[in-house]
């Protein structure tokens, strides 16, 4: 346990593990956390389809999916509530598939927190140190620390029900961290708050996480949550891993159509490879004419594929990119139409726009002047432009 | 503020008339037996004396209100059966209550744990035995227990015992006879709070490093000790003025007190030391049910 942070007092011995052998030689190379081909089926229902996955220590790393995805089986499989049915967990290159739940140096956070009602705040935090058997006086100070920690100080003694949800999530928080785990594990935290503490939460979390330096794992069906706080995604839809990556690349590059929809807004428009030249491949789409896009790293080995424009890449104008501008040189796709629908949401306005051929394209604009002569009105004729560089192309 | 507003207006109406029932059917009759238990018996009808004549004026009731006296208390204290008895009912609660606990609680905790279509059924077979009146079950016991039983055959057939063994008329029989009337009532609130139990619990503290006994005994037991305590003293109460049971089972050597109160009733025809006998027994049992009280209106209070 080396990549503790440095503390006064001894370590805490929490797990009674087995006496194991030294690691293998190419230690350095493993992981914190390796899944292997994992599967865990409920009846006939596979939650869990041979997912692999590898968490490096000291990562902030989000699971994304719908509901049902199994996301949240996976987690439980980390924490040890659930077994898998085939392949295996490694910590530190050592399978901890068998162990149970509290042999584990894991800890989770619940959704609901899971508080015990009939402990104070201090004998939440404890609760862990002491079925750890760590002696009453280095309880003391750890218990101190945390609350200090998640600044609950004043609130020790208070019963759970005496707490509001903010600091009942702190309770749970500090009480999972308490044992000073190598991994956490984080069901839905922030779920239970409304929109502003959650923003501000999550904040504290990616300062805690940052500080500890303990490797997080949240699971989440909140992307804004996930892009946030998480320096990798791993996004799941029907047991398996869609894509692994950071936020930016998930969003800008997502490998799949499903992705590109599930993960933010996105125009989309089928059709087939017209016809390609250097780095540039033109798209003969079904509803929006001949668009030109940048040709992928990956070379496009199917005809029919789909153009995938996120909305803010849709610049409106009246007249189309002036063509002595330079930054508007690259605009080669326009597409004209009529403004059906205008949203404005404060810093950015969303409006649907009915293009001649009757698809509908979204394009959301930020609003930098505080008074904007220009804007769209629904009837308004207009151009939307995009450059072939703000274009996805996406086999699927 | 809200509990004002919900006993306003036809909702106080509706709170009169269970406190009108305590009053005519609880208050009003033991307004006369308190009143009996003061008196002297009487070969009379009734059998007790003073009886009060409300026709005979105001002097009358005076002096029958002077005649009113504590000597069937005295009685009790000094004669040996009345304490033995009461001792024996407390003895007999307390240990059949421990009996039932050990049972009940791991039927309970096995109850909650099972599937959910699998608890209905579970809840069924537990509530069952109350479809036949109590009194042919307990018959059923003697069947089962006396010399040429079911019990002695089995035992006889499987070599276990070479001569049929006395189990009618023995503590033992009595112990079983209200372990096996009660349980129903040790079950069920046991049940109730440990179904409620949130499961993410148990998984939190295994989480957190505990054993599974250590999950049990610092957070399980725990919370469930409001149905520890209410099916407790839902046996308890009852036990403590038992009459039927222990009379068709237990030997005769040794009575509860609800025994001495029959026997004081009906064989001795002595109303007034009865009546002292069923005072004491209220007495005795206006503990336990405060403590119910109690806990009954701070689950209630926890609940909102």
């Amino acid at each position: 346990m080396t990549d503790e942070p440095a503390t006064s007092e001894p370590p805490l011995e929490v797990v009674a593990e087995p006496a194991r052998p030294a690691p293998p030689a190419e230690a350095a190379d493993i992981p914190l956390l390796r899944i292997e081909a994992v599967v865990k089926q409920f009846g006939g229902f596979r939650a869990v389809d041979r997912l692999s996955l590898d968490i490096r220590a000291g990562e902030f790393f989000a699971l994304l999916g719908p509901s049902g995805c199994g996301k949240t089986t996976l987690l439980r499989m980390l924490a040890g509530f659930e077994t898998p049915d085939e392949g295996r967990i490694l910590l530190d290159g050592w399978d901890i598939a068998p162990l149970l739940p509290h042999e584990r140096p894991v800890n989770m956070m619940f959704q609901n927190y899971a508080l015990f009602p009939h402990l104070s705040v201090r004998d939440n935090i404890a609760f862990g140190l002491k079925c750890a058997g760590m002696p009453a006086a280095d309880i003391r100070t750890r218990v101190a620390e945390m609350i200090a920690l998640v600044k609950l100080e004043g609130l020790e003694r208070r019963k759970p029900d005496q707490l509001s949800g903010g600091q009942k999530q702190r309770v749970a928080l500090a009480r999972a961290l308490a044992r000073r785990p190598r991994i956490l594990l984080l069901d839905e935290p922030l779920a239970a708050l409304d929109k502003k503490l959650r923003e501000s939460t999550q904040a504290e979390l990616m300062a805690l996480q940052r500080r500890l330096g303990t490797t997080f794992i949240i699971v989440t069906h909140d992307q804004d949550e996930a892009m946030t706080m998480a320096d990798r995604i791993g996004v799941m839809d029907r047991g398996r891993l869609e894509q692994v990556a950071t936020p930016r690349q998930l969003y800008e590059a997502p490998a799949s159509r499903w992705i590109a929809e599930f993960v933010g807004d996105i125009n989309l428009f089928e059709g087939e490879v017209a016809s390609r030249e250097a780095g540039r491949l033109v798209i003969a789409t079904r509803d929006a004419g001949s668009i030109v896009v940048a040709a992928p790293l990956q070379p496009i080995n199917k005809d029919v594929v789909a153009v995938a424009i996120r909305p803010e890449k849709v610049k409106l104008s009246r007249r189309g990119p002036a063509s002595d501008d330079a930054d508007h040189a690259h605009a080669i796709n326009r597409l004209e139409g009529v403004v059906t629908d205008v949203g404005y949401l404060g810093g950015l306005t969303t409006y649907k726009v009915k293009l001649d051929s009757g698809a509908e394209l979204r394009s959301s604009m930020a609003n930098t002047a505080r008074i904007d002569i220009d804007a769209y009105s629904p009837t308004h004729r207009v151009v939307a432009w995009f450059t072939p560089d703000d274009c996805l192309v996406l086999e699927q | 503020m809200s509990a004002r507003r919900i006993f306003a207006g036809p909702a106080r109406l509706a709170a009169i008339a269970p406190c009108l029932w305590m009053v005519l059917f609880f208050l009003v009759p033991f307004g006369f037996v308190l009143k009996i238990s003061l008196s002297q018996t009487a070969v009379a009808q009734p059998p007790y004396l003073p009886v009060f004549d409300f026709t005979q004026g105001l002097a009358a009731i005076k002096a029958a209100f002077a005649v009113l006296s504590l000597d069937n208390y005295r009685l009790l204290v000094s004669d040996n059966l009345y304490i033995l008895s009461c001792l024996r009912s407390l003895v007999v609660a307390a240990v059949s209550t421990a009996i039932l606990l050990l049972i009940g609680y791991p039927v309970a905790y096995a109850m909650a744990r099972l599937p959910q279509r699998w608890q209905g059924i579970a809840m069924m077979l537990v509530i069952v035995p109350f479809w036949t009146s109590f009194l042919i079950r307990i018959y059923a016991w003697i069947n089962i227990l006396q010399h040429d039983g079911l019990l002695n055959q089995v035992l006889l057939a499987l070599h276990i015992v070479s001569a049929p063994v006395v189990w009618l008329s023995t503590d033992s029989a009595m112990y079983l006879g209200i372990v096996y009337s009660y349980l129903p009532f040790m079950i069920l609130p046991l049940y109730a709070s440990l179904a409620k139990m949130d499961p993410a619990l148990s998984e939190a503290a295994s989480d957190l490093g505990a054993s599974p006994q250590q999950t049990f005994w610092l957070v399980t037991f725990p919370l469930s000790l409001p149905g520890v305590v209410a099916g407790a003293l839902l046996c308890f109460i009852p036990i403590l003025g038992e009459f039927v049971i222990p009379d068709l089972l237990a030997g005769s050597d040794s009575m509860m007190i609800g025994q001495t109160l029959w026997l004081e009733f009906f064989t001795n025809k002595d109303w007034p030391v009865a009546s002292a006998v069923a005072v004491v027994l209220l007495v005795l049992l206006v503990a336990p049910l405060a403590l119910y009280d109690r806990l009954q209106r701070r689950q209630l209070e926890a609940a909102r």
